[in-house]
């Protein structure tokens, strides 16, 4: 039941994400973003976890938050790198290593 | 079952609400209760180790970077659209819903086959004991490569965020 039904709100949260994704331009919303889809697949990860009653995904979730930790750090280090040169964390003028 | 169904509505109410709500702080502030309501899902899921990593380091830490780099940039509210952007949009609406089908489709097969696994849970399922011996034994070599991972991102974020001097 409980299995069942967590997967589906965890796709849902992960397209909600996705979307977010494509059509925001702010890029510290477009972290945020990231951070839901990487929660979704947390959520998804356990419910099997609960399901499957083995604990390897929980250490797996446990590297998930780790990398997402990592990344949310560089992640806004960036943003605030080009906002001081910028004055600006508009995603679309973050052009110059785009084809 | 109900309090699930409460807390699965509140956590998608919240996403949109980071999506769509366009002062990047009310954003944040959703976010925190989005992760909040899955910190209560791993609950429900015998993960009480997980639940309590999610609220101090997804809840607590990370987002307090979030709130700091908001509050610190200043950012400007609204954001209009360009015209190259309703191409984008109209195509990320489409996306969105055929991408959770997708996934509903892939998912919805496993979870059919629950009843092969009936068995109980261990008694330290999902406890910070469990979980501490299967790192410190059979990911151990992943756990280090972890350490390393986030010492490199911690010098990474320091060098990136440096005044430059010139």
């Amino acid at each position: 039941m409980i299995t069942s039904f967590l997967p589906l709100v965890a796709a849902v949260l992960f397209a909600i994400g996705a979307i977010g994704v494509l059509i925001r331009r702010n890029a510290i919303v477009v972290l945020m973003c990231i951070e839901l889809m990487l929660n979704a697949v947390n959520l998804t990860f356990a419910s099997y976890a609960y399901e499957l009653r083995s604990m390897s995904a929980h250490v797996f979730i446990f590297f998930v938050m780790t990398v997402a930790a990592a990344e949310a750090a560089v992640g806004l280090g960036i943003v605030i790198a080009v906002f001081r040169k910028r004055q600006s964390a508009d995603v679309d003028e973050m052009n110059l290593m785009k084809w | 079952m109900l309090v699930i169904n409460v807390i699965a509505f509140v956590a998608i109410f919240s996403a949109l609400m980071v999506v769509f709500h366009r002062s990047p702080m009310v954003s944040v502030v959703f976010l925190i209760v989005n992760l909040v309501c899955i910190a209560l899902f791993f609950l429900f899921l015998h993960a009480q180790f997980l639940f309590a990593i999610q609220l101090i380091v997804y809840a607590g830490a990370i987002m307090v970077l979030f709130v700091f780099v908001v509050m610190l940039l200043n950012l400007r509210k609204e954001e209009e659209l360009l015209p190259g952007w309703r191409v984008q949009r109209a195509l990320a609406y489409l996306g969105g819903p055929l991408l959770v089908g997708a996934l509903w489709t892939a998912l919805w097969r496993r979870g059919r086959s629950s009843e092969a696994f009936p068995g109980g849970f261990s008694s330290g399922f999902g406890t910070a004991e469990d979980i501490g011996r299967l790192l410190f034994n059979d990911y151990l070599f992943q756990f280090e490569a972890a350490s390393v991972l986030l010492v490199v991102a911690m010098i990474g974020a320091v060098v990136l965020a440096r005044r430059r001097e010139s």
